[in-house]
């Protein structure tokens, strides 16, 4: 009798879809054409798993050569990890997952004629686009803040230059100086964030600039865990960090960049360093391409990812309508990986499988104090809802919080080489 | 515990008899008393008990909080003003401890 090994039975198997998939492969001097704008964490995911499927032609689309994580920049912030640890390039994608990286504007899109047009003016057709375009910022909502204005009071809401300058400024910064920190208004991109960055800075200032202060002049009256990062701040920079609601401050609505200073309703709030996070909504491209509706964000298919105002065009991560999932890293990466399997089960015909969404992020109180949640979604009845939800809670021991901060570090190398490419 | 930071929003000066808003915060965790901590032990209840705003001599508003209010609270109430003063605001919390503010106002 033959002792058939797990090898041989999944190669035979392998050699059934293979026979089952063979039109497509007949076509293989012609096979179907994916392109991708965006090469951040949504883009690079979409890109990375269509490529390892060989049966598709799969380009990227991305300006930059290097990209810079959002997620982890606050340690960079407080000094903790250098800038280049956070930064991946796409040789790994191109060279072993079967893709192709053009570092050009996408400055056009033809729904009608399925064609890109780059800045050099060559166009690329797709059979399928996927538009990865991130977050951009609303203009007007902060009067006088626009990108100039960015080089004075950074947003660093885009990690890379805006968080190298935001950090020099914390540096520069005098012992007992004010350090604002303007968050913005729901939604946006990583809800935790703003108050990862004023505890992490004041982790920093603790040690370097113990008489210096944070101030959160926040666009809202609640935030993403805030019991857990008030009872954190009480804990670690006692008296160090303030938080006033729109209700108390009625919001940011001027910044004066030569005084340095933000201007509310009803006070003005002078800073040594201003941090503004500005009102958000999808990407540039997102928006010329017609997929956005009248709140600024892309409505999409939660099963294929597909924009509900555009047929053939895919949308992932932070510029779509994501009902309940948060827009972050994690849940761009899994809708990113929803996303391709189903353009690839339309493309060539590969089994589509029911999606499964997940959020998992890690948020840094202090070096060695983290919490984290974690989160399964389903797409039902065509919004993306909350399957079950687990959140570290407020009173953990200090072992726990240890070790949550610790996988973080293993979640970091893990999910980036999932995006990337091993040993990217 | 936080370090309790009170704040107030008043405007620097208003007409005789125009009703202006006084806006009232404080840095404050509400610890109810009901909670644990890591070691499974009770964390006594420390809130702000509460809150008293004085025009001159005068006392022109108090509030009573409890348990249930949220950390950071913040109160919002109207006065009427009548002649120049000084407005004071005072937050009692449990144990005795007293945070105040004082804020001088111009009735043109």
């Amino acid at each position: 009798m033959t002792n058939w090994t797990r090898r041989q039975i999944c190669s035979m198997a392998g050699g059934v879809l293979a026979a089952a998939a063979a039109p497509h492969v007949a076509r293989s001097q012609n096979k179907p054409r994916v392109v991708v704008i965006g090469g951040g964490i949504g883009g690079a995911t979409v890109a990375r798993y269509l490529g390892d499927l060989k049966t598709m032609d799969v380009t990227l689309i991305e300006t930059k050569r290097r990209y810079v994580t959002c997620f982890f920049s606050n340690l960079y912030l407080a000094g903790l990890r250098s800038l280049a640890s956070l930064t991946f390039g796409f040789e790994v994608l191109t060279e072993r997952h079967g893709l192709k990286v053009i570092h050009q504007a996408a400055t056009g899109v033809d729904p009608g004629t399925k064609t890109v047009t780059l800045r050099d003016g060559v166009r690329l057709a797709y059979d399928r686009l996927v538009v990865a375009a991130g977050i951009a910022f609303k203009s007007g909502e902060i009067r006088n803040y626009d990108a100039s204005a960015a080089e004075i009071m950074p947003h660093a809401w885009n990690a890379g230059p805006q968080s190298e300058l935001l950090r020099r400024q914390l540096e520069s910064m005098e012992d007992g100086g004010v350090f604002v920190i303007v968050a913005p208004p729901d939604p946006f991109r990583c809800p935790p964030a703003p108050y990862e960055r004023a505890s992490l800075v004041a982790y920093y200032f603790k040690q370097f600039k113990p008489r210096s202060k944070i101030l959160i002049l926040d666009a809202k009256d609640r935030f993403s865990g805030q019991e857990l990062f008030q009872e954190a701040w009480g804990r670690h920079y006692p008296g160090m960090i303030e938080w006033l609601p729109r209700q108390f401050t009625g919001a940011v609505k001027i910044v004066d960049v030569a005084a340095r200073s933000v201007v509310t309703e009803g006070e003005t709030f002078k800073a040594a360093v201003a941090n503004i996070i500005p009102a958000q909504k999808a990407g540039a491209i997102a928006e010329k391409t017609e997929l956005t509706d009248a709140s600024g964000w892309c409505p999409v298919d939660p099963v294929t990812f597909e924009s509900t105002l555009q047929r053939g065009i895919h949308v992932v991560g932070d510029s779509i309508i994501g009902g309940d999932m948060p827009k972050s890293a994690f849940s761009t990466n899994s809708q990113a990986k929803a996303c391709a399997f189903a353009i690839a089960a339309s493309l060539t015909g590969s089994q589509q499988f029911p999606s499964h969404l997940f959020n998992s992020c890690y948020t840094f109180l202090a070096p060695d104090d983290a919490f984290t949640n974690a989160i399964t979604f389903t797409p039902e009845g065509g919004k993306i809802k909350t399957v079950e939800t687990f959140i570290s809670k407020v009173g953990e021991s200090a072992e726990v919080r240890r070790r949550t901060a610790h996988q973080a570090v293993g979640w970091y190398s893990a999910f980036t080489a999932d995006v990337f490419g091993e040993g990217s | 515990m936080t370090t309790p930071v009170p704040r107030v929003m008043v405007p620097g000066s208003v007409s005789r008899h125009e009703v202006f808003p006084i806006k009232a915060i404080i840095q404050h965790e509400m610890e109810t008393g009901l909670r644990t901590d890591s070691t499974g032990q009770v964390i006594p209840r420390k809130i702000i008990n509460g809150f008293v705003c004085r025009y001159g001599s005068v006392e022109v508003f108090r509030a009573d909080l409890h348990e249930a209010v949220a950390a950071n609270p913040f109160l919002e109430f109207y006065l009427r003003a009548t002649e120049s003063g000084r407005l004071e605001f005072i937050w009692q919390e449990d144990g005795g401890a007293i945070y105040s503010l004082s804020h001088e106002i111009v009735v043109t």
